[in-house]
């Protein structure tokens, strides 16, 4: 296992057991030159703390405030980024890709 | 993803087993599944039970062709073990290759029973263990994302070592040494019957950027080690 890159599921393991919500988040579809391949994993606490990535960095602000919806009610999200995409969780891609997000609640 | 599932993957990782995490974006269900086990809340049709098997080899994530888009899209998320260096040596280019091959994502254990050598003072934050290389091999086990390189020069350690990594799944052996001192490996390595695995073996270790520090050297290893490992897909 490397410590880095495979820590994250442990991670989220020790968030709950200190009795912190989390969530996941991980990239589903990807269109263009986005950044990080299908299956990339993003890892946030309810103090916004995040571990691993979905994108060379311009999204993840926008996946930890959606993360913590989804703590909120505990019900996934689909979210969907890119530069010509108009929806509310338009932020824009620097690198003119598209990904798709899923944010799943961490039991 | 219920506490199972995370429990499940996290041991998964640390078991050095494969893992498909197949979940239905509509609704978040999910079923865990792998050679031989499916579980979980979601169902799969056999259809798409066996491409998600699939990825189990290659360590691709996608979603699943054989279900519906839209609603009933199914996700894909494959865990395969991470890559592994093991390096026989706690050796001067061991000190800089560790570090080297742990920023290029692999996990590394260095191996040398020398604990003169093989001190946490000379490779801090470093998986390091003083047993025999056989040992020391035949507990961490050889597996096809495992990469083997041996540095220490002497053949009291190197040679076990070759001995367990030419006949295995790793998908890289490599050992330092001039190609005189190659020379003589390669003889006793035949002598010792494996006359027809000798081959597998990079000597002179690494790519030839023609450098000579132990950090060049150290950057010629990784690269060879990555070319290596992903010549496979490039068919």
């Amino acid at each position: 296992m490397h410590p880095d890159t495979d820590s994250l599921f442990e991670t989220l393991q020790q968030w709950r057991a200190a009795g912190k919500a989390a969530a996941l988040a991980t990239v589903v579809s990807t269109w263009g030159s986005s950044p990080r391949p299908e299956g990339s994993h993003l890892a946030v606490d309810e103090a916004g703390h995040f571990v691993g990535s979905v994108s060379g960095g311009c999204i993840e602000g926008a996946v930890i405030e959606a993360a913590a919806q989804v703590m909120a009610s505990g019900r996934p999200r689909l979210l969907e980024f890119g530069v010509s995409d108009e929806q509310a969780w338009h932020v824009g891609l620097a690198c003119g890709g598209r990904v798709q997000v899923f944010v799943e609640p961490v039991e | 993803m219920k506490r199972e599932a995370l429990a499940r993957i996290a041991d998964a990782q640390r078991g050095r087993r494969a893992l498909v995490a197949v979940t239905r974006l509509a609704d978040g269900a999910q079923c865990l599944v792998d050679a031989d086990t499916i579980d979980g809340e979601l169902s799969l049709s056999a259809e798409q039970l066996t491409e998600a098997r699939s990825l189990l080899g290659s360590g691709r994530s996608a979603s699943l062709s054989s279900a519906l888009p839209g609603a009933e899209r199914l996700f894909a998320r494959a865990y395969v073990p991470s890559p592994r260096m093991l390096i026989v040596g706690a050796v001067h280019i061991a000190q800089v290759l560790s570090k080297m091959a742990d920023a290029a994502g692999f996990e590394v254990v260095v191996i040398d029973p020398r604990g003169a050598f093989a001190s946490p003072e000379r490779f801090p934050g470093v998986q390091l263990t003083d047993e025999w290389p056989d040992e020391a091999l035949g507990r961490l086990g050889l597996d096809d994302a495992t990469a083997l390189v041996a540095l220490s020069h002497d053949p009291k350690l190197d040679d076990p070592a070759l001995e367990l990594a030419l006949p295995s799944k790793v998908f890289y052996i490599g050992a330092l040494g001039s190609r005189r001192t190659h020379e003589k490996r390669l003889e006793r390595l035949r002598a010792a019957g494996l006359g027809e695995l000798v081959g597998r073996i990079h000597s002179p270790i690494g790519l030839d950027l023609g450098g000579r520090s132990p950090a060049e050297i150290a950057v010629a290893i990784v690269a060879e080690v990555i070319q290596v490992r992903y010549q496979g897909e490039r068919g």
